[in-house]
């Protein structure tokens, strides 16, 4: 199995442990991986401002780094939403849509491809909330959502109940968007930061020490609304966890 | 017209304080009221695919089916206008009460009269329009547009009422008691019905087979509008249309519970002919419905039955109020539709997204709305609609992203910002990012660093 790391560019420049958490806890699992060292983004960015021509060189860039594997991995549900459902800023021959169709993201990777049963080395005796990014839900529904009836599951819930000591708590609205939302947080700064600030408030509400997320991005924005509100609960990438990570 | 800055209307709208908190609360409880609705329907998520398909159906065939509107309204005794655009809604309108000399229309609420800005037209003629729907009263007395679909004075707590009703029809000031602000209010609308010439309701659906026109209400206002004076005008756009009665059943099942989270609305009224005496008169308006059906991308949008789920859900609709869409059509369901009727103007709502979802899962008639605005984005962009600053940043960002010793240049500079600068400069100058948020601090290295040094660059 012929596995690459994708590490998206926000992750690469502001949480590289991230990246290495994904690196080793794919490695404790004997995947051999493999970490181009020419990626930079998958063009999200751009065509989610509708930019597809500016999108069109870096899908380009992509394609060339991440082609030919079986799997490409990263831990980010909104970059693999992208690559997955909107890749689409470059003729879509063969080779571009067997690499939208390999690439997953962290948490759907252990839990549907690898079918990891348990995180032997992992303890984390903490009451953690866990946030699952839009894009994680709604898009490549490793959770089920409020808004459709049906059977209850959460794939990260799963992961993290094979983690040692580890409690979670509900919020009240547990999958109310946070309100990152890419250039959404700055273009419309002043909703952005309301929907931030009423998510911190919500997990504070429940005592947890950590929010816990597969998506950084999410974790970045929430971390930066709740150290302006001065709430003293702490965020972190659920692959840290899995990976053995201590407070 | 200049681009609406739904941003800076936020920023407004989150100012006051209290109306903001209520207004999220508010809305958020309806969607809870929507879920536990939705969960005593097994069927539910088969009785959406079902709506949408019947939806689907009749757009394909909406000529054949209107026709055939046509004919049974016809039969029933009342007659069918046929207006291609706002204008000519407005004409017909006005012919049909100037012709029979009435000086005041009672009408019950609308969102298509709403687009057709018919009430400022028919005021500047003389004649008297009296909104008798609470919530759309409110907002006329306050000459303010609605700012939901469904709940036209949801941004408005109790007190600011007050002071409109006290300001407007005389009501005691001070008083907020809810009960006496909606009996002050009634009292108020109640005469305007025995005394108006005529009567105008919308329609929630139109049905082929029967020629009625269907009102799904709760304060029973589109009934006396139709009943108590001799004339009656409905007013509908063409995308109302289901084919059959048995059609209409499922429609029925989903309105309220989606809407405000009710197993069903206090009247369901079907308007066939007019009263013993009166006359029945309905305008189909097309208004851009024919040129939206031949979008590929947007057609779906005319499957919405206008209930304001996705409002309700939509957590930046929520803290950004309607009336910062400065639109007919507020919210998610806005954002597809307005930039039909004016692209450059409405070119700012389909970005006024998180991209989320949460209105395409609640959507009783399965319209792809977050879709639809990713879709927006790329017309907008092609049509060189974007705001100068991110055109150039997203054309800047695309060719740093494309080229990996850009990128890592863009980074180091970067992290020499994040270290080099005083606080205030990082979170006065480098973006919005630091109003209301703290800047993540930049780690020691990147991962890429931290690869090369550590696993040698080994691919």
């Amino acid at each position: 199995m012929r596995v690459a790391l994708f590490v998206p560019c926000f992750i690469d420049a502001f949480f590289p442990q991230v990246g290495v958490a994904t690196l080793e806890l794919l490695e404790r699992f004997g995947v051999s991986v493999d970490y181009p060292l020419d990626q930079t983004c998958c063009g999200q960015p751009m065509a989610n401002n509708g930019c597809q021509a500016d999108a069109a060189a870096t899908e380009a860039l992509f394609l060339k780094n991440f082609s030919g594997y079986d799997y490409v991995v990263a831990p980010s549900a909104s970059c693999t939403h992208h690559i997955r459902k909107h890749f689409d800023a470059i003729p879509q021959t063969e080779a571009v849509t067997q690499l939208r169709a390999r690439t997953f993201e962290i948490v759907e990777f252990l839990h549907d491809v690898l079918k990891v049963e348990a995180f032997p080395w992992a303890e984390f005796p903490h009451k953690v909330g866990l946030h699952n990014s839009c894009s994680a839900l709604r898009a490549l529904k490793t959770a089920s959502i409020s808004e459709i009836a049906g059977e209850s599951f959460s794939k990260p819930l799963a992961l993290l109940s094979k983690v040692k000591g580890l409690t979670t708590a509900l919020p009240a609205r547990p999958d109310e968007c946070c309100g990152f939302g890419g250039t959404f947080s700055v273009f419309e700064e002043p909703v952005s930061a309301r929907m931030g600030y009423d998510k911190v408030r919500d997990f504070a509400q429940t005592e947890v020490e950590y929010v816990v997320s597969a998506d950084s991005s999410c974790l970045m924005h929430q971390q930066g609304c709740a150290e302006r509100l001065g709430l003293g609960m702490k965020f972190i990438h659920i692959v840290e966890i899995l990976n053995g990570a201590r407070a | 017209m200049s681009r609406v800055d739904h941003a800076g209307l936020s920023a407004k709208f989150l100012a006051a304080e209290a109306n903001a908190e209520f207004h999220d609360r508010r809305l958020w409880d309806l969607r809870m009221k929507r879920d536990q609705q939705m969960a005593m329907i097994p069927e539910w998520q088969d009785l959406r695919d079902r709506a949408s398909a019947i939806k689907e159906h009749t757009l394909s065939q909406l000529d054949r089916y209107l026709e055939e509107f046509e004919a049974n309204a016809t039969k029933n005794g009342a007659t069918v206008h046929w207006a291609r655009d706002a204008a000519e809604h407005n004409e017909i309108v006005h012919r049909l009460l100037s012709e029979r000399g009435v000086r005041t229309l009672v009408k019950s609420k609308s969102m298509l009269t709403e687009e057709c800005e018919m009430r400022p037209y028919l005021e500047a003629r003389g004649i008297k329009v009296i909104e008798t729907d609470l919530g759309e009263r409110i907002q006329q007395l306050d000459d303010e547009p609605p700012s939901h679909i469904v709940i036209p004075a949801v941004h408005k707590l109790r007190g600011d009422v007050s002071k409109v009703f006290a300001r407007t029809i005389g009501s005691e000031p001070g008083n907020d008691d809810i009960h006496y602000l909606a009996k002050s209010q009634r009292d108020d609308t109640r005469p305007y019905f025995l005394d108006a010439e005529a009567g105008m309701t919308g329609g929630n659906f139109i049905v082929a087979e029967t020629g009625a026109v269907v009102t799904v209400t709760n304060e029973g206002n589109a009934d006396l509008s139709a009943n108590v004076p001799k004339l009656y005008i409905a007013c509908v756009g063409i995308e109302k249309l289901v084919p059959r009665l048995a059609d209409l059943a499922i429609f029925i099942r989903l309105l309220s519970r989606s809407a405000i989270g009710s197993p069903i609305s206090q009247y369901t009224s079907h308007f066939r002919k007019a009263r013993a005496g009166g006359e029945m008169h309905i305008v189909l308006v097309d208004n851009g419905r024919s040129a939206r059906l031949g979008m590929a991308d947007f057609w779906t949008s005319l499957k919405c039955i206008r209930c304001g789920a996705c409002m309700n859900t939509c957590p930046v609709y929520r803290r950004s109020g309607g009336l910062s869409y400065r639109a007919v059509y507020a919210g998610p369901i806005g954002a597809i539709i307005d930039p039909t009727f004016d692209l450059k103007k409405f070119s700012a709502l389909p970005f006024a997204s998180t991209m989320n979802g949460s209105c395409t899962d609640v959507c009783p008639v399965k319209i792809n709305i977050h879709e639809q605005i990713y879709a927006w984005r790329r017309v907008i962009a092609e049509q060189r609609q974007l705001p100068f600053v991110k055109r150039e940043a997203m054309r800047i960002a695309g060719r740093i992203f494309s080229s990996p010793k850009l990128y890592r240049l863009a980074l180091k500079l970067t992290r020499l910002a994040n270290n080099g600068l005083p606080r205030f400069a990082i979170y006065t100058m480098l973006n919005p990012w630091g109003h209301h948020r703290e800047v993540p601090a930049p780690p020691v290295e990147t991962f890429n660093a931290w690869y090369r040094a550590n696993r040698g660059g080994r691919r």
